[in-house]
């Protein structure tokens, strides 16, 4: 193992959607024991060098695999399928219009009541569409297909921000 | 007579080894140094057996004669009568242009702006805040050289959570002109969370609510077998006791129908009268405050319930970083196991009982607030010098504030996220605007608005010597790396030519490394020292650091090197050592320099099979 080896192989994971969260933070933390600079604060410069570099990529590498959306971008990426998001905005029509009907919503939304509702709906549709995320990567092994799904996924992620911006805005 | 200590065979370091390593609290009142002795942390006492430093620092007319200066209890004597040259609260202005510090007119001193940084001006000429740090993080310096009779290996400095890249410079710097060398910055409310953490064997999500003389701190931390994961901070890094103070000033100003006071020495005894009530009320109902100024004498009753109203605005604000954090955190109030009160702003019972009800449970205040932040970051640097075992104690801490680069229109592309666990590194890429344009300047800010003008500009540099190309064909990446100190550094690289410009990022109201060697030059920590012979023991010590870094590293992995490899690196070391009795400091710097280049290759091997151990017993599934 070495800086270059992907995320999957440093923290001893299969390359696969599904992962099991309190795993993946317990050996981070067992990682980190080994590389964090403050465990090599009495060494020479070069090691000090080495542990800072192991220490930023395994934290880089925990960031992209605890995060639904980035771990599926990188499985794609990993599968030579990249995702592309600035240049490929092809979405399915029926995807759309949800979009454009979640923003009028979000328009006219007035009460905290209203946005507390919409936040919990968008949060159940980011769940199924996780859900099929998986589906994708682990059981048809469909990477094509992954893409756009993480490119819905990222607009619905923007979109759940826009609602909690708004109800930042009323709230407090 | 003390006895002499045997250590257990195998068991600890060897005496000579044990390093003098101390925590130290540079407050914006007060501030401490503690260190762990006997495996316990203690805050260390002066001669007089008093463990705070009130952090005056009082300037003399060198004109006068004597030492030139007071520090401390001395200097806070000398307040009332010298309030010109007198400096306290000087954290405030650390890593600050004038215009930047709050309330800078308040102040009974002179603030001058000196290219950007605000700058005392005293009898004694002007003086940096960095330098005023300097002489009362000296002066603990010298307290503990003095307790354990023995140089001082280094230390950890506490910061405050919300210390921006500039602030944390500055105390870096401050450390450096004090001669000591930093282990690591670390969070003051980690540094609570430590003490408290190890002390109680505690599991579970906390926070931590830092009240300090000039800042506030909140922090969210997950505790887990030794593990302190901070999962996100926030705070006013203009937020603390001295407003309440000045709240109440002004109270009972208007109280009285005084519109104005009339001096700098009358403010300074207004100041310690409105401290004194403050400090009463705490543990009564009333106070009746009694000041005379300018031969009018005030006389005003102050209910804890006038305190109460007067503060309220700032207690809410104090509440209000409390929601914004545990958002940022992820963790409703009820998840928190337990609250943690620091600083010594929070005896006000206003403050306790505000946070108990915001949290619904009683805060945790078994510990001196005054004292637990130097005791934790005593802990932390017993850990880091090697002294305690390994693998009992980790941080993993966060930056405070997000980073980002000025682009088009005055917006600001936000780079390092805040809360983001450091040491991290990301870049992104960004192109050129005109035709044929081969330069790009980089303007480095940190904040979390959307307008550069609002956040706070840390850096500028430009990347030179791009081939002209069609606007928008340079991919240039922008690279952010934040240490384990929170310090940031850029690098700029276009990725087709390979032209780079890189930097530290060290903010205009820093010092460079050549104001920080002329200030060396003629400060206190050097001026009885020939140069010389420092760059000598400095570099003595390098080398001895290094052989026993060496040495240590070929007794566990050894095996990773051929025979070849291993006769080359005993060659080295043996130069070395030689070297280290006999030659000059620039020859003693080149063996060294000799010897780390000679492991370079050994220590990469180390680290990765380190990482691959790491994980070693638990299950490594089929690839």
């Amino acid at each position: 193992m070495n800086l270059q080896s992907n995320d999957f192989e440093i923290f001893g994971l299969a390359p696969a959607f599904a992962l099991d969260r309190a795993q993946l933070d317990e050996r981070w933390k067992a990682l980190q024991r080994e590389a964090h600079p403050d465990r090599h604060v009495a060494a020479d410069a070069r090691t000090q060098r080495q542990a800072m570099q192991w220490s930023v990529r395994i934290n880089e590498a925990y960031q992209r695999l605890k995060d639904p959306i980035r771990r599926a971008a990188y499985l794609c990426e990993l599968h030579g399928v990249p995702v592309d998001a600035e240049r490929n905005t092809h979405m399915p029509p029926a995807f759309l219009m949800q979009q454009l009907q979640w923003r009028e919503a979000l328009e006219e939304a007035s009460s905290l009541d209203a946005l507390e509702d919409m936040a919990d709906d968008v949060a159940g549709a980011r769940a199924r569409m996780i859900e099929q995320a998986r589906c994708l990567a682990d059981e048809q092994h469909d990477f094509g297909g992954l893409a756009g799904q993480v490119r819905a996924l990222m607009f619905v992620e923007r979109f759940s921000r826009d609602i909690e911006k708004r109800i930042d805005q009323l709230g407090q | 007579m003390a006895l002499l200590q045997i250590s257990e065979p195998g068991q600890s370091l060897d005496p000579h080894q044990r390093r003098v390593a101390v925590g130290i609290d540079l407050g914006t009142t007060h501030s401490l140094v503690a260190a762990v002795r006997h495996g316990v942390a203690e805050c260390l006492p002066d001669a007089q057996g008093r463990v705070i430093l009130p952090s005056v620092v009082r300037y003399t007319d060198p004109a006068q004669g004597g030492a030139g200066r007071q520090i401390g209890y001395e200097a806070l004597a000398a307040q009332v009568d010298d309030p010109a040259n007198t400096v306290s609260s000087v954290k405030r202005l650390m890593g600050r242009s004038r215009a930047q510090v709050v309330d800078v007119d308040k102040l009974p001193y002179r603030v001058l702006d000196d290219g950007g940084m605000a700058v005392i001006d005293t009898v004694a000429g002007r003086k940096t805040p960095m330098e005023v740090s300097a002489e009362i993080l000296a002066t603990l310096r010298f307290r503990a050289e003095d307790s354990f009779d023995d140089e001082l290996y280094g230390a950890v400095i506490t910061v405050p959570a919300y210390f921006d890249d500039a602030q944390r410079q500055a105390t870096k710097d401050a450390a450096q002109l004090a001669g000591i060398n930093v282990l690591r910055l670390i969070n003051e409310p980690t540094a609570a969370a430590i003490a408290y953490g190890l002390d109680n064997g505690s599991e579970g999500i906390y926070a931590v609510y830092d009240l300090g003389g000039g800042t506030f701190d909140i922090s969210i931390l997950r505790l887990t077998q030794g593990v302190f994961e901070v999962l996100a901070t926030g705070g006013d890094s203009a937020l603390g006791g001295d407003d309440y103070d000045q709240a109440l000033a002004g109270w009972v100003l208007r109280q009285q129908g005084v519109d104005a006071v009339p001096d700098a020495s009358a403010r300074a005894v207004l100041q310690r009268e409105v401290r004194r009530i403050k400090e009463t009320l705490s543990g009564a109902d009333s106070a009746v405050f009694q000041v005379s100024l300018g031969g009018q004498t005030i006389e005003q009753t102050v209910t804890a319930a006038d305190f109460e109203t007067c503060t309220a605005e700032l207690t809410a604000r104090t509440l209000s970083a409390v929601r914004k954090v545990l958002r940022d955190a992820g963790v409703r109030r009820d998840e928190v196991q337990g609250v943690v009160l620091v600083g010594g702003s929070t005896r006000m019972p206003v403050v306790r009982r505000a946070v108990g009800e915001f949290f619904g449970r009683d805060p945790l205040v078994n510990l001196n607030p005054d004292e637990v932040v130097a005791l934790g970051a005593a802990i932390q640097a017993n850990a880091l010098a090697g002294n305690s075992r390994a693998g009992d104690l980790l941080l993993l801490d966060v930056i405070p504030l997000s980073l980002g680069i000025e682009t088009m229109g005055g917006l600001v592309e936000r780079i390092v996220p805040r809360n983001s666990t450091i040491p991290t590194a990301r870049a992104q890429d960004f192109t050129t605007y005109q035709d044929g344009q081969t330069a790009l300047a980089l303007h480095v800010v940190q904040g979390e608005r959307d307008l550069v003008a609002d956040c706070r500009s840390l850096a500028r540099f430009t990347l030179r010597g791009i081939p002209p190309m069609a606007a928008g064909a340079a991919r240039i990446r922008v690279t952010f790396t934040v240490d384990a100190d929170g310090l940031l550094s850029v690098s700029a690289r276009e990725q087709g030519s390979g032209v780079e410009a890189r930097i530290e990022v060290k903010p205009a109201y820093g010092l460079s490394d050549e104001q920080i060697a002329a200030m060396l030059q003629d400060s206190f920590a050097t001026a009885q020292q020939d140069m010389q012979a420092r760059a000598l023991v400095e570099a003595r010590v390098d080398a001895d650091r290094m052989l026993v870094a060496t040495r240590s590293a070929l007794a566990a992995d050894g095996d990773l090197l051929s025979a070849a490899e291993r006769e080359a690196i005993d060659a080295l070391m043996q130069g070395l050592a030689q070297v280290a009795k006999e030659g000059t400091a620039s020859e003693v710097e080149a063996a060294t320099e000799a010897l780390a280049k000679g492991t370079e290759a050994f220590a990469a091997r180390r680290m990765n099979r380190g990482i691959q151990h790491a994980l070693a017993g638990r299950k490594i599934e089929e690839i």
